[in-house]
């Protein structure tokens, strides 16, 4: 298994009070997502566990593409990853924040 | 949770089969009333699967909690089907034998068990076979305090293996079309015995022996639903009402149906056969009928009905 962690700096936090939420089934091809209102409201962390090593520098990419796009201020995130492809990933977290807002 | 707002769409379109478990438990009771039992944020995760270098899942692939069904308490598990083919390991049945022994405290109108599993998770099977014996003996003793445990059965992975057992235990189930309800899968009945004994390619014959139609109409389940969320809460909430009694003469009923079956349908090669026998008319025009065509085929069948379990 490899473990990653993203810390980002956000310029405002995720909108909504929903304090957690979770999208998705680790099985193959897909992934879970955990988000928790739990941090700084200028303060995104994405942390992942993957059993497919080696891809720490597009899981980064996705990571941050997904943190200028949603803004998520205040949220961890925690990752099971079942071998996502990357727009899979990239949807899910868009999907959980879309959660977190409502 | 805020998934739990999204996946409560209309019960009426959401397909059992295609749905997560989550997404079952949270439709399948009254709107707004489940409340998890160590959800995910509580990360309670198989302490086994890491030394597989095998990824975990937040809630052990379970999800235990209580609901309201029509206004009245219940107690709910549910199997998530994807997640290592919803397959028992320590914490996922550690939380499904502690929600039966809550039963005994709290005493639920009904325990339902979504059952979406293969049987026990090979990477931790000695902590997967004690659950399935531990769930056993809870759920005997949660009925014979009162309460029925209601299993449903119409997931992508079935109910094989151990989950076969816990259901041959419960008071009732309901099951889908897409539900198979069996101890060996067909692949390890071909492993064993030979493509000549069960072909598990031959998807027709796999439905045929080990799903929801043909259990039906055996009275290996008690009730059959659509591929709906709303079938199966239909069906749930019909079956709390007809449970029977855990007592001397439901066991002995249960021995005579079971040596009663055997005996008629022993030396059967085929599935069609046995419809034959029951009087069903046109047996090869079973795994294509609608609900409610098979509704009435049941309706006319004596096994499908019994006192027994």
């Amino acid at each position: 298994m490899e473990s990653l962690t993203f810390r980002h700096t956000t310029a405002k936090p995720l909108a909504g009070t929903v304090p957690s939420t979770i999208t998705g089934v680790v099985a193959s091809g897909n992934l879970e997502v955990l988000l928790e209102r739990v941090l700084p409201p200028d303060t995104c962390e994405v942390a992942i566990e993957t059993p497919i090593a080696g891809y720490g520098p597009v899981w980064e990419a996705v990571v941050a593409d997904f943190v200028a796009r949603a803004q998520p201020g205040g949220i961890r995130i925690s990752i099971n990853d079942g071998g996502a492809r990357p727009d899979t990933v990239s949807l899910r977290l868009l999907q959980g924040a879309r959660l977190m807002e409502a | 949770m805020a998934a739990q707002m999204a996946a409560s769409t209309d019960p009426q379109a959401l397909s059992w089969y295609e749905a997560t478990a989550r997404q079952r438990v949270v439709a399948l009771a009254d709107p707004g009333t489940f409340t998890e039992f160590l959800p995910p944020t509580e990360r309670r995760m198989s302490p086994h699967l890491p030394l597989f270098d095998l990824p975990r899942a937040f809630d052990d692939g379970i999800v235990v909690g209580r609901a309201r069904l029509d206004g009245r308490p219940v107690l709910v598990a549910a199997q998530e089907g994807r997640f290592m083919g919803g397959a028992f390991g320590e914490v996922h049945g550690a939380k499904l034998i502690g929600l039966l022994r809550a039963a005994l405290d709290v005493r639920p109108a009904a325990v339902l068990i979504l059952f979406d599993t293969g049987g026990v998770r090979l990477q931790e099977a000695n902590a997967g076979e004690t659950a399935i014996a531990e769930a056993m003996r809870a759920i005997a003793e949660v009925r014979s305090a009162g309460v029925p445990v209601i299993g449903l059965i119409g997931g992508r992975a079935g109910c094989y293996g151990g989950g076969g057992l816990i259901a041959g235990t419960c008071s009732r189930l309901a099951v889908s079309e897409g539900g198979r309800i069996s101890v060996s899968g067909p692949e390890v009945i071909e492993t064993n015995r030979g493509a000549e004994e069960f072909d598990s390619r031959d998807r027709a014959l796999v439905w045929r022996t080990m799903g929801g139609k043909h259990r039906r109409l055996i009275g290996g389940a008690d009730a059959f639903a659509a591929d709906t969320v709303a079938a199966f809460r239909a069906a749930a909430l019909d079956l709390i009402g007809r449970a029977p009694a855990f007592d001397l003469a439901t066991l002995e009923a249960e021995q005579a149906r079971l040596e009663a079956r055997i005996a008629r349908f022993g030396d059967c090669r085929d599935a069609t056969e046995i419809w034959a026998r029951l009087g069903v008319n046109d047996p090869d025009a079973v795994p294509a009928m609608t609900t409610a065509a098979f509704d009435e085929t049941v309706a006319r069948v004596e096994e499908a009905h019994h006192d027994a379990r």
